[in-house]
């Protein structure tokens, strides 16, 4: 698979008041691959997803999404830019008035009006298939299901218009450690069936070992990317305390 | 951009579709009627050639299985042929998606929603009336205890609500005491002029503000704007675990949040009808004066034999059980709350309809009693 990136940014600077939170900031993220993005609270992880999916505007710098650039789009452009990525919030932020069926259909109604009612209906239950939820949960609310099933909901939500770029907000925060590696897998299983590239913000060391091809770790409002072996190798020490702690050794087996 | 398509065929008596270009979700409404209209009966043998496919989203992948599994409804052996390998993949995980999922409630008739409706609706009244009969003894429990050993009343927090529910609503009960004053007098006085009778609205003004309108008015305001407060208040330290807190420390949910509340409200309800009594007359003297002619000497005259103290402990004595009706409704409806703040929002609305519509309840039982007592 080429190495094209997806999303390139350049230049990012995003403060609030007088606080800095990134300062020159520059990523890529390549077609196909799953990235992972740590950091310490406060150094702008969901900052950043923000900034890339247009829900901040930051201060400076340039963002392009699949070769167009996301920041000066203008409004229709903006709005198809955004049927290319699917986002799963950290709590899954259904829409507590809808049923999961509906909240599912939500992005084709508003987005692909053409399809019929009964397609709609059909890619509906395949995206409820798809991400593992039980048969009976098309019909339920949001306040009916457990957090785990929440955030597969939101996930099926999010891959309604079979977006290529996934964003993903600590995805396995507040799940226990089975349900944890069980979305863990359904990320991973996802991916490369539908051939997705998938932006993680996360804290499960479990996870970045498991699924992530690349990490970026926010930095000095900086980030360095590289696989797991080339941040054991970097000599910096909040680095080294991420994934070198007692944490980390258990969970990575180094 | 391209559009995905088929072509339809027939090689030695079997169905060929030769799919091309992108197979997704953007060319799905065309493919969906398209594939819609194929005909499938009578069909032994259908192939579907995927050679050409540039792209497969799962909307593609769906359509395609959708459509094997139709053809092979209806009889016919099917195959798939030149499936590019990064596409066989998502083609399996589909297929083995395809499972029943409930998108919707089983819909009923419109009788038999309507009778779910009544039944649960009247479910649901008896069951709060018997949820708040109980909150009603709880707290009254508390309450004797609490007077048992008067220490352990929050003196500190009964003060702040005091102001809270009281001085700070005598603004808005006072201006809207004042306007119903002016409203009662003009009314009257269009009315008794034609008899003659224009001094009677002095008693008018007097006896309906006395007895009833004061304390309603300021019952109401505070139902409004206490009542809903107390829920939400309560109800967000629900959803943030404090009341769990409290109960986990020992302490009793009752006593610390529900009786300063209560008794702050019981205190200050009075002294705020009153104040509403006397911006009411205020307003109705003023709209004498002007409407009428009538001095405010006259007025004071008029109103000195309309009126005895009785008519106004007629209207003030319902005040502290107003009162109590609210700061309970309020309290009850807070302490109801669990998890979302969706469910504050839900019951702070229903504080307020349950509150009024008590006080009116109660309000009716009042007149009652005293037309009995002959007062």
């Amino acid at each position: 698979m080429a190495a094209e990136p997806v999303i390139k940014v350049r230049g990012l600077v995003n403060r609030f008041g007088r606080q800095v939170v990134h300062d020159g900031l520059d990523l890529d993220v390549l077609r196909g691959e799953v990235i992972g993005v740590v950091g310490g609270s406060g150094t702008g992880k969901s900052v950043l997803l923000r900034t890339i999916i247009g829900l901040n505007r930051p201060a400076a710098g340039s963002i392009e999404v699949l070769g167009r650039d996301a920041l000066h789009a203008g409004e229709a452009e903006a709005k198809e830019l955004r049927t290319h990525w699917g986002v799963l919030f950290q709590e899954g932020a259904l829409f507590s008035s809808l049923t999961v069926a509906e909240n599912v259909q939500v992005p084709m109604k508003e987005h692909a009006e053409q399809i019929s009612p009964k397609l709609r209906d059909e890619l509906a239950r395949l995206k409820i298939n798809l991400v593992g939820l039980a048969p009976d949960a098309g019909r339920k609310f949001p306040s009916e299901l457990s957090g785990g099933m929440k955030k597969r909901a939101g996930l099926a939500r999010a891959l309604a218009l079979d977006p290529e770029i996934l964003f993903l907000d600590e995805p396995t925060a507040g799940l226990d450690p089975i349900g944890a590696a069980d979305f863990d897998s359904l990320i991973r299983n996802l991916q490369q069936s539908l051939g997705l590239t998938v932006f993680m913000v996360t804290h499960d060391l479990d996870s970045l070992h498991a699924i992530c091809d690349r990490i970026a770790v926010l930095i000095d409002r900086k980030i360095i990317v590289g696989t797991l072996q080339d941040h054991l190798a970097n000599p910096h020490p909040w680095v080294q305390a991420y994934f070198r702690g007692p944490r980390a050794r258990v969970a990575l087996g180094a | 951009m391209a559009e995905g398509g088929f072509t339809t065929g027939t090689v030695d008596g079997a169905l060929v579709l030769a799919l091309h270009g992108p197979w997704t979700i953007a060319s799905a409404p065309k493919l969906d009627a398209a594939l819609d209209r194929l005909d499938a009966r009578g069909i032994a043998q259908a192939t579907i050639d995927m050679g050409q496919v540039e792209t497969l989203d799962s909307a593609g992948a769906w359509l395609i299985h959708r459509t094997l599994a139709r053809l092979a409804g209806a009889g016919a052996r099917t195959e798939t042929r030149n499936v590019p390998e990064a596409l066989a993949g998502l083609l399996a995980r589909v297929a083995e998606a395809d499972r029943p999922v409930e998108l919707r409630e089983r819909q009923h008739g419109a009788l038999y929603n309507l009778v779910e409706h009544i039944g649960w609706a009247t479910l649901t009244f008896f069951r709060e009336t018997r949820a708040l009969t109980g909150f009603f003894g709880m707290t009254v429990v508390v309450i004797l205890r609490t007077l048992a050993r008067p220490g352990r009343l929050r003196v500190t927090a009964t003060v702040s609500h005091m102001e809270q529910v009281g001085l700070n609503a005598l603004p808005i009960v006072g201006l809207l005491s004042f306007l119903i004053g002016v409203v009662i007098a003009y009314q009257g006085a269009d009315q008794l002029r034609r008899f003659g009778a224009e001094i009677f609205t002095v008693n008018l003004i007097g006896v309906s503000v006395l007895r009833e309108l004061g304390i309603l008015i300021a019952a109401i305001i505070i139902a409004g704007r206490s009542g809903s407060a107390f829920t939400a208040q309560i109800g967000t330290m629900k959803v943030n675990q404090e009341v769990d807190a409290i109960q986990a420390l020992g302490l009793d949910p009752i006593e610390l949040l529900v009786l300063p509340r209560l008794f702050a409200l019981v205190i200050t309800l009075p002294l705020t009808a009153l104040f509403a009594n006397v911006m009411g007359l205020t307003g109705g003297a003023l709209m004498s004066l002007f409407a009428l002619d009538i001095s405010p000497g006259a007025f004071l005259r008029q109103l000195h034999d309309a009126v005895s103290l009785t008519t106004l402990f007629v209207g003030l004595v319902k005040a502290p059980v107003f009162a109590f009706v609210i700061a309970l409704v309020g309290c009850y409806c807070g302490l109801k709350v669990q998890g979302s703040a969706e469910s504050v929002g839900r019951l702070t609305t229903q504080s307020v309809v349950e509150s009024i519509f008590l006080v009116m309840i109660v309000d009716a039982a009042f007149s009652i009693l005293f037309s009995y007592l002959g007062i």
